[in-house]
């Protein structure tokens, strides 16, 4: 692997113009992600707010190596992550709206190898695992169990302790409490509230929760189509768009309430079949 | 909440070695969780060699035991080489049914890595079933390894191992590319194998126009040496015309497989298949 390490004084995340798009069918392509550019600062949280098929995973994919972009550059600490993956890989994790974990192993187990992936070994991990654990209220007599007997705001607990045993500068929490009860959403944003002050990480966090953007996002940007139409604080949109909450922030900068947009059925349709969902098709491209 | 970034401070081929054993571990770790399906496979596969036996047995003739034992090498050799190719070529769908493949694609540990921690267990697995088959085996039958050489035919069944491990990697990027197809394309892979390897017969007896294919099989050359070892005695060193092409393949295989698994796993990234649903 090529000696770059992380410069001094570069913002943790610089998107610039990403474009994305996927074939749907011969000559048909759809965008998933239009000129998308976006700066994380250090320490900051930045909420993605837009509905299914919005383009947000895409977005977290193409930043976490997982997908390239068909233009645009993404910089994470001052690193071009498309040249340079495995040295991005190193500051970054994620956790998404699916744990995702290997559902016969324990808790433990899946932590124990996930910290491995990064070079973290057993004898680190284990004093490392008790102490987040212990922080983020799991009951630490179920850690033998198997996942699949865990309830889903207990795995993504885990999900997000997976995260942390890696200690990412940058953490991409992809609708981390998306399907979670009103009880563990709320044991989970506190998580993300803890983390955000006791870690010096930055975070992005796509969401389509307004309350949980508004929550724990410093910045907030909306995206649409695959397109960032309007960012920054909630006051700050609220301002701009002359409005007394992120609802109608949203129904004024895309026309349309969160609600509708994510009941749309030909987003839906596509949503199901393929990763770029909702976007506009254009014939004949490439 | 206190995190420290220490591992971010290690050598390069230190946090990969750490990796490398987390692949084996967590192969252990889904054995141990998968135990019944593995008890009822290795029963099977324990069942399925007595039976070819005894058609050793059965249709020996006058050397029985000698028949016997020719036909057991190949199903015992075939139980563990295709083990290892199974393991390897299931990297990939493996991870996309748990639903891990994203969070393994996107961990900083190289692909070489992975596939070289899959390969680890699939060895250590393998001979482990190995050995109890051959316990369970020598219960039911007289076989003729009375002049058996095993130090000769460990050593090359130590070398065709990492060809398989190789022909392994290469087969591991057909899942990349085709998430519905791609695990079948890797049986026919298996499948063309156990035709042209010759584990329950002489390639001889194949169609001329099939008889070439063996020669691209490591399978083939591992099954002619240990046999010669094991029912003749013969020595390594008098095996080296079975041996160079293991040598060959062992040195080709594994950096093809992971130059291939490179190319794929860019493709995948370009196209959007790297994700958990296919």
């Amino acid at each position: 692997m090529a000696n770059i390490e992380i410069q001094p004084g570069t913002h943790a995340l610089v998107l610039t113009d990403i474009e994305k798009k996927f074939k749907k069918k011969r000559g048909e392509y759809a965008y998933a992600l239009k000129g998308v550019s976006l700066t994380v600062h250090r320490g900051e949280v930045v909420g993605i707010l837009g509905p299914n098929g919005s383009g947000k995973s895409t977005l977290v994919r193409v930043i976490s190596t997982l997908t390239l972009p068909d233009g645009g550059d993404v910089n994470v600490f001052g690193i071009d992550a498309v040249a340079h993956p495995r040295v991005v890989q190193r500051y970054l994790n994620r956790v998404s709206v699916e744990a995702s974990f290997f559902k016969k192993l324990s808790s433990l187990e899946n932590l124990l190898f996930g910290a491995k992936l990064y070079g973290v070994s057993d004898a680190e991990s284990r004093p490392r695992i008790a102490h987040i654990l212990e922080s983020i209220g799991f009951d630490t007599k179920r850690i033998g169990e198997p996942m699949e007997h865990l309830s889903r705001g207990m795995q993504q607990k885990i999900a997000l302790a997976r995260a942390l045993l890696t200690s990412p500068m940058l953490m991409l929490l992809d609708e981390p409490t998306t399907g979670l009860d009103p009880r563990s959403k709320k044991d989970v944003q506190k998580l993300i509230n803890q983390i955000r002050q006791g870690h010096d990480s930055s975070i992005l966090l796509c969401t389509h929760d307004m309350g949980e953007a508004e929550e724990l996002c410093d910045r907030i940007g909306i995206l649409l189509n695959g397109e960032l139409i309007a960012i920054g604080t909630a006051a700050e949109l609220k301002r701009k768009y002359g409005t007394e909450n992120l609802e109608d922030v949203f129904m004024a900068a895309t026309g349309t309430s969160l609600d509708e947009a994510e009941f749309d059925p030909e987003e839906r349709q596509e949503d199901s079949t393929e990763e770029a969902s909702s976007m506009k098709v254009e014939v004949g491209v490439g | 909440m206190e995190i420290t970034h220490d591992h971010l401070n290690k050598p390069g081929w230190k946090r990969e070695l750490i990796a490398i054993w987390g692949y084996a571990q967590r192969n252990y770790f889904l054995t141990k969780r998968y135990f019944l399906w593995e008890l009822v496979w290795l029963v099977y596969t324990i069942m399925n060699a007595l039976t070819i036996g005894f058609i050793g047995v059965g249709f020996g003739g006058d050397d029985a035991a000698r028949a016997t034992t020719f036909l057991l090498i190949g199903s015992m050799l075939w139980s563990y080489l295709s083990m290892i190719f199974d393991l390897l070529s299931e990297t990939v769908s493996w991870e996309r049914w748990e639903g891990t493949i994203e969070y393994t694609f996107m961990a900083p540990s190289s692909r070489a890595t992975q596939l070289i921690g899959m390969g680890l267990y699939a060895v250590l697995y393998g001979l482990v079933r190995l050995a109890i088959m051959l316990g369970v085996i020598s219960l039911f039958f007289e076989l003729s390894l009375g002049e058996a050489n095993y130090l000769a035919a460990v050593g090359i069944l130590a070398i065709c191992s990492l060809s398989l491990v190789g022909f392994g990697m290469v087969a591991a990027v057909m899942p990349l590319l085709s998430p519905e197809k791609g695990q079948q394309v890797t049986s026919i892979f298996t499948a063309v194998l156990l035709l042209v390897s010759g584990i329950y017969y002489s390639v001889d007896v194949l169609p001329g126009w099939l008889q070439p294919m063996s020669t691209v099989s490591p399978v083939y050359y591992a099954l002619n040496g240990i046999r010669a070892a094991l029912l003749e005695g013969a020595s390594f060193g008098s095996q080296w015309h079975n041996i160079w092409p293991l040598l060959i393949m062992g040195a080709l295989f594994p950096p093809i497989g992971l130059w291939l698994f490179g190319k794929g796993e860019i493709y995948a990234k370009r196209t959007g298949l790297l994700k958990r649903a296919g």
